[in-house]
């Protein structure tokens, strides 16, 4: 009776926004009198960071400071319709309504501040810190607040924007099943070290090291908190969840946080994640989405660790104690 | 038939009416107002409503109202000193150790349990003190260094 | 967590300002001070509790529902049955004219899964909700269940669905399965060195938010109702609750957008039309959540799958065909499934570059919880599938599994088996830079692959492919259930994903079907006494849209379906 390590791996890719497209996402934005920002969604932070990354992406693309945003969403009144948070597909579709509609809305405020400044608008630039400004005479500025102050007080201006943003629908050919699923694809490779207990058959994972690739890591901290909180989540799906242990017997379903294990905070194993950027071409800056496929990799990479740490392999999740001691028996038998 | 229940909440004396076997989840949610603590599972098994009481973490989903009859309740309402946030709440927000945020209240009195009695806490004894709470988004690694920093950062200020 | 900018570096500007820094989280403040509001946070007086009555049989038809008792329970205020609701059966596709109306929203004289909602309780608090359903009588009869997805398909299995009228959803008119056809793999397998098959079997995974899904109704000025709702698709909830209740859109005002963890199981739209209702038809406020066992047992699961794989493969590592059967455990209801199997169907042969593929992916009804959406629905049971059988394929051939993977990585330029040319490929590069962090020795020819040299060429060409149809008999024979027959191009149908069925397909038409066979159940069910006389009026009807701008931005779909 002894603990054996093991190590397995797994690659994968991960579809972008509902298959076959036509999934509509939208986006209001629009100035206050003193020059702040108001994205308005119907999008759903269910803690992915909808309400953050949008912010960031619309003080990106209107250049001010992301104080200076404020993204307001869930209500189906004044938010334009989204399909919802599903699919990874909020950073990429929402995001890119975002997008168009705070370049929108930048378009007016920089025709009032030319107006303002008597300049053309193509020579004015955001300075990031709250001005309107020159190309190459920085002294020649007007705050963004007096722009706001001029567009509604003086010169009857709305400075705001539209953003929409949809896949169009994919025909199927239902023989062939030739078909468009998605635009674009984010991708990982996951490396992970388990031991095993032949006793009794307990596997623990003792580190996570991968490489994902995701267009572009809008905010680095929320990568990390989708990456580790999915890796977390995926050792879970492989090592412990299911409603039907006995599947498909529908005996001993369990109905509390006792009798449906998850890994604890003890439980969890360091993690060393490298990122890659290679930009969607249809992205917000080239942002894909990473909402789902963190969870994915580690299942797979459990298994074939598993294999490499005791010779068998398991094929039916999750990979309990159980069903690791059932294949020890069966190895042994010979079978 | 309802009973009055009073004791101190957040350092304010308050007072409520709880039917028979109303928990003091209840109480403080639909009686007084406060929904810092979360209805996760109403079986004492995620964590979501913890509270102290008497400085003891609790499970106010499982507690009757009554038990706290003339005791000491906090919720993270409480934590922070008026504007000035408890360095656990700085810390939560500096280690992006909450996604959702639905079992943010109950971990972070958790941890504020521990604190108070352990201010220099050993990664194992942060990972005993949250391991009665669920958190379904941050796969945990955040939130315990967090912890280590909440109580990096108290001990600086000592 | 660290970038490596160095890689891709000349497809991209690193010139932004805010975009890439870890900025807090906007609504972090009121997470660590406990202000986020969730819906459940919303304090409304006078709010009426829903708790629902629910199967405790696996399949069964329902004889009798007796309510006389649970009516004098103190504080309740109604009981819902499936002769209120105003549509008798939904899915939340058909708002899309995609799939079939196959669920009631309360049983409608048959259950197809333990656990299905029968009645809903209404009452003035929980305690007197469950006082009440445990005073609910049900005389069920019982009917043989099937659960394993392949044993639905045989001849002699019951029939879970009568909407659907078979236990497999099918496809664009008459295909059984979605099905993917990409080159010749029998006849690659004939010249390949060695066969590699495997059988993989993921399981039912529950969501487990730690906020249990469920939504507060309260009716408003103007004949409208506010619905705080922690729905991941809120103008979809909002469709799809108003299709179920045939009200108009505007007459619903969602408030949603910060939900405590969803994971794709608060997509179904489960409790708004409930809640809905019994707002309607109380006058009240009402509150409709999910107990933790509900959230487990009851609320869809991520579906089970289970994937047969079968690769031929050269001793030198090429893998030349990949043939894929695909079960989906839908349970008793489309849900989301139909869905979730297209996508499935498209993901396959997973990241590689095959030139042989053959996929047949089923969604399947079973007497179990209707399985739905969770994060990576569709692709992370095949993921399990495919990548376990990679490493199967490495060890049958005895090579270096990250090698294996890097030789068949698709790149840019190469044909995909649905039939899209690859654009941005990166699997070459992620595992480089694993094997890198790991300090896994790879060959030189490995670290020096690229995404972006080797493909397309010969690989971005669409091989000679005949055509072959995937047919399960109505009875259900034929090996594993299914035969293969090869049709006539001319004859085959075009489908768009987006053109509405053909009518045989549409909701009205299967839901008389259906509704024959339950009319009978429904009258026993009816004929109790004691009924209060408000239950046999009809529920509201709809009234004309109000006048005000809601609509400007309601989905285009709800608008249009009117």
């Amino acid at each position: 009776m002894a603990k054996h390590r093991g190590r397995g791996v797994a690659s994968v890719n991960y579809p972008i926004g509902m298959n076959l497209g036509g999934d509509p996402s939208q986006a209001l934005v629009h100035a206050t009198p003193t020059g702040k920002f108001v994205v308005t969604l119907s999008s759903i932070d269910l803690g992915q960071g909808m309400k953050s990354v949008t912010r960031q992406l619309a003080a990106e693309t209107l250049g001010v400071p992301i104080e200076d945003v404020h993204v307001d969403t869930g209500d189906s009144d004044t938010g334009p319709h989204c399909m919802g948070s599903f699919a990874s597909r909020g950073t990429h579709r929402a995001g890119n309504a975002v997008v168009a509609a705070a370049r929108e809305a930048k378009e007016v405020l920089l025709e009032v501040a030319a107006e303002e400044l008597e300049v053309d608008p193509r020579d004015l630039e955001l300075d990031g810190r709250g001005n309107v400004r020159v190309k190459g005479a920085p002294a020649r500025a007007l705050s963004v607040r007096d722009v706001a102050q001029a567009a509604h007080f003086k010169r009857g201006k709305s400075i705001s924007g539209r953003g929409m943003f949809l896949v169009p629908p994919s025909d199927v050919d239902p023989d062939t099943g030739a078909m468009r699923p998605v635009t674009t694809y984010a991708h990982a490779c996951m490396i992970v070290d388990v031991e095993v207990d032949d006793e009794t058959g307990e596997v623990r994972v003792l580190s996570i090291k991968a490489a994902y690739e995701i267009g572009r890591a809008l905010n680095i901290g929320l990568v990390e908190q989708q990456l580790v909180g999915g890796a977390w989540m995926g050792i879970s799906h492989a090592l412990f969840e299911t409603v039907e242990p006995y599947y498909p017997d529908r005996a001993h379903g369990p109905t509390d946080f006792n009798g449906y294990l998850m890994p604890g905070p003890g439980d969890m194993c360091p993690v060393e994640i490298e990122i890659i950027e290679r930009p969607a071409l249809d992205g917000p800056y080239g942002a894909k989405g990473i909402g789902e496929m963190c969870a994915t990799p580690p299942i797979p990479a459990i298994a074939n660790a598993i294999e490499d740490a005791i010779g068998v392999r398991i094929t039916e999740m999750p990979f309990t104690p159980e069903k690791i001691l059932r294949a020890l028996d069966a190895k042994r038998a010979g079978r | 038939m309802v009973t009055a229940v009073s004791f101190t909440l957040n350092g304010t004396a308050v007072a409520a009416v709880a039917e028979p076997a109303e928990t003091l989840l209840s109480v403080l949610r639909h009686r007084l107002g406060d929904t810092s603590p979360k209805a996760g599972c109403l079986q004492g098994t995620c964590g979501a409503c913890t509270v102290l009481l008497d400085g003891e973490p609790v499970l106010s989903c499982l507690l009757l109202a009554d038990a706290a009859e003339g005791r000491r309740v906090e919720t993270v309402r409480g934590l922070a000193d008026g504007p000035t946030l408890h360095p656990l709440q700085e810390a939560f927000m500096d280690r992006f150790a909450a996604q959702c945020g639905f079992c943010t209240p109950g971990m972070i009195m958790a941890a504020k349990a521990l604190l108070d009695r352990n201010p220099n806490p050993t990664r194992e004894e942060v990972i005993e003190a949250i391991s009665g709470n669920v958190c379904r988004c941050t796969g945990y690694l955040p939130i315990i260094e967090a912890i280590l920093e909440a109580a990096r950062r108290l001990a600086a200020r000592r | 967590m660290r970038i490596r900018k160095e890689l891709f570096a000349d497809e991209r500007d690193d010139d932004l300002a805010i975009v890439g820094k870890p900025v807090r989280r906007q609504d972090i403040e009121g997470h660590v001070t406990g202000r986020t509001t969730f819906f459940d946070d919303r304090l409304v007086p006078g709010l009426l509790h829903i708790r629902c009555v629910r199967s405790t049989h696996d399949h069964a038809r329902i004889r009798a529902i007796d309510t006389r008792e649970a009516e004098r329970v103190p504080g309740v205020r109604r009981i819902l049955r499936w002769a209120d609701l105003p549509k008798k059966a939904h899915n939340i596709l058909t708002i899309f004219n995609f799939g079939i109306d196959d669920e009631p929203a309360l049983a409608d004289g048959k259950v197809r899964y333990r656990g299905e909602p029968i009645v809903a309780i209404v009452a003035e608090s929980l305690r007197a909700a469950d006082e009440a359903v445990a005073k609910v009588r049900v005389d069920y009869d019982p009917l043989p269940a099937v659960f394993d997805v392949e044993e639905a398909l045989k001849p002699d299995a019951p029939l879970v669905n009568e909407y659907i009228g078979r236990n497999w959803f099918r496809y664009w008119g008459d295909y059984d399965c979605q099905q993917i056809r990409f080159g010749d793999v029998e006849a690659a397998f004939r010249q390949a060195d060695v066969i590699v098959e495997g059988r993989y079997q993921m399981s039912p995974i529950e969501h487990a938010p730690l906020e249990t899904q469920g939504c507060i109704v309260v009716p408003g000025e103007d004949g409208r109702f506010t619905v705080y709702t922690c729905t991941q698709g809120l103008h979809f909830s909002l469709d799809n609750t108003a299709a179920q209740l045939r009200l108009d859109t505007n007459r619903l005002h969602f408030i949603g957008g910060t939900v405590g963890g969803g994971f794709g199981g608060k997509v179904d739209t489960v409790v708004e039309p409930l809640a809905v209702l019994a707002a309607m038809l109380t006058g009240r406020p009402v509150r409709y959540v999910f107990t933790r066992a509900e959230e487990m047992q009851v609320s869809s699961p991520r579906g089970a799958e289970r994937v047969y794989i079968t690769d031929g493969v050269t001793r030198d590592g090429r893998i030349l065909a990949r043939k894929i059967v695909h079960y989906h455990d839908a349970g008793a209801y489309s849900r989301l499934s139909t869905y979730g199997t297209i996508k499935s169907a498209a993901h396959h042969p997973g990241p590689y570059w095959i030139p042989n593929v053959w996929v047949d992916s089923f969604c399947v009804f079973t007497n179990r919880t209707p399985s739905s959406a969770m994060r990576g629905f569709g692709v992370t049971g095949g993921d399990f599938a495919l990548e376990s059988q990679m490493d199967a394929v490495a060890r049958a051939i005895g090579m270096d599994p990250l090698e294996l993977r890097i030789k068949n990585a698709y790149r840019d330029g190469d044909m995909k088996a649905h039939r899209k040319l690859t654009e941005g490929a990166a699997l070459i590069e992620c595992i480089q830079v694993a094997a890198e962090l790991a300090r896994w020795p790879l060959s030189e020819e490995a670290r020096s692959a690229s995404s972006r040299i080797g493909g397309g060429g010969d690989r971005g060409r669409v091989p000679p492919t005949p055509p072959a149809r995937t047919r399960l008999s109505d009875r259900g024979e034929g090996e594993r259930g299914r035969e293969t027959s090869r049709i006539d191009a001319a004859e085959r149908p075009s489908a768009r994903a987006t053109t509405p069925p053909p009518s045989w397909l549409r909701s009205e038409a299967r839901a008389v079907e259906a509704r024959a066979v339950e009319d009978g159940a429904r009258r026993a069910a009816e004929g109790g006494e004691g009924r209060r006389r408000e239950e046999q009026e009809p529920p509201e009807p709809p009234r004309p849209a109000s006048g005000h701008g809601a609509l400007r931005f309601s989905s285009v779909f709800g608008s249009r379906r009117r």
